[in-house]
């Protein structure tokens, strides 16, 4: 099963400098750690020690934000699109 | 008996009359500085720390000050005359005060901005009637960058881009406004100047500034530690377009600061202080906490770039009293 991620611009040096990759994963969580396995390093990034979502990252599960939704544990389907955007822009 | 510092407060010492304006922006500028004791216990009692609370300009926020000196540059060149909008790329503050300033000016205002800056800086802005295009929000604030030279590149006699990044006059409103009262509000004992970079635009013209006047005076930037951050109107030099008014050989130091430091000091702002500020002031705050505790005197003025209510639907005030309740806000300072 395989969903699409878009990634912010600073994620982009784990990816090669690809804006959008697959990745799989029956939840988020499932998710983050096949991206970690990719992209070693942009687990860190995207979680905090205790391994929740950072605060100021916002993932969303085909334009929902999974804090509205199951959180970590919001699971995923074939097909899905997954953005990580930070909660702020960032440089005025 | 109340103490000496409480009374001070409850018995009315006076008032000042507030002055008389024609225009409200005849009240950017002359912000105040608000000396900061409680969060600084444990420092040096010769060390002072002062914040310049640019919340108080009637935007809102430090943005005032360069917004106006480059429209009025603008329309003193000729490059901004009737019948041209007014164009830029922005996160929001300084959209915030070209939205402002172009209303009384009566010029038209077009802001481009990442859809993911705060609803209150989009309801702000759209209150103030200015035209908003949206980038995508996963290019951040480079991806607002390019879509502004786009839309320019396909009409450019339509507009007047006053370009903060690369503006001279961006800094120059600083050198001219900013610096000077913080001299003179020291009266020149200042020691130490630290700001956030965002266009750079404070640090560059303020820090010029406070060196013509005593080449001692040591100017410190403060900015995210990483790529990925929340730190709004705060930019990652390493990894972004950098603005040309940057130059970062006219710094004396860069002291990266973790989002959730300036968190964390936002909190403590708010509750010790009883100032809420945005977490551009909190990393700001906390690099100047860090810089402080390694002095034995100095006179350190710091700047708090807007207040607190635009970040209120933020993620930075989701929760925030259960981890303030359980005692696990951290501080590597």
């Amino acid at each position: 099963m395989s969903v699409r991620v878009r990634m912010p611009t600073p994620l982009r040096k784990f990816t090669n400098g690809a804006d959008e990759v697959n990745a799989q994963g029956q939840n988020v969580r499932a998710l983050v750690e096949d991206l970690e396995r990719k992209f070693p390093g942009i687990k860190e990034r995207i979680c905090d020690e205790t391994g929740k979502i950072r605060r100021f990252v916002n993932v969303y599960v085909n334009g929902d934000d999974i804090r509205f939704l199951q959180n970590l544990e919001t699971s995923l389907k074939e097909g899905d699109n997954i953005s990580i955007v930070p909660a702020i822009a960032g440089g005025s | 008996m109340s103490n000496p510092t409480t009374a001070r407060w409850v018995v009315a010492e006076g008032s000042r009359e507030p002055k008389n304006v024609e225009s409200v922006l005849d009240l950017i500028g002359e912000t105040p500085l608000l000396e900061i004791r409680r969060i600084a216990q444990g420092i040096s009692p010769a060390v002072r720390i002062f914040a310049k609370l640019e919340g108080l300009n009637p935007g809102g926020s430090v943005k005032d000050r360069a917004a106006l000196k480059m429209v009025q540059e603008g329309i003193k060149s000729g490059k901004l005359r009737e019948g041209k909008t007014i164009i830029d790329s922005t996160s929001g503050n300084t959209g915030i005060a070209l939205a402002m300033i172009g209303r009384i000016l009566g010029y038209p205002v077009e802001l481009v901005m990442p859809t993911n800056v705060s609803a209150e800086r989009k309801r702000i802005i759209h209150a103030y009637g200015a035209k908003v295009t949206f980038s995508d929000p996963l290019e951040g604030s480079d991806g607002a960058i390019r879509l502004c030279r786009k839309i320019l590149e396909e009409d450019p006699d339509k507009y007047f881009k006053p370009d903060q990044y690369s503006n001279p006059m961006n800094a120059q409103a600083h050198y001219e406004t900013t610096g000077p009262e913080i001299y003179r509000q020291t009266d020149g004992e200042i020691t130490h100047f630290i700001a956030g970079i965002g266009t750079s635009g404070t640090i560059m013209g303020a820090g010029r500034y406070l060196k013509e006047r005593n080449p001692k005076i040591r100017v410190i930037a403060v900015e995210p530690d990483d790529a990925l951050h929340g730190l709004e109107g705060l930019k990652h030099m390493a990894t972004s377009i950098v603005p040309g008014i940057y130059h970062e050989e006219e710094l004396d130091a860069k002291i990266p600061v973790s989002t959730e430091d300036a968190y964390a000091m936002v909190y403590r702002l708010s509750q010790d202080e009883g100032v809420l500020v945005g977490q551009s002031s909190g990393a700001a705050m906390h690099a100047t906490l860090q810089i402080a505790r390694k002095l034995r005197s100095g006179t350190l003025v710091t700047v708090f770039p807007d207040f607190g209510d635009k970040y209120l639907t933020t993620n930075l005030w989701t929760g925030w009293r259960d981890r303030m309740s359980v005692g696990n806000l951290k501080f590597s300072i």
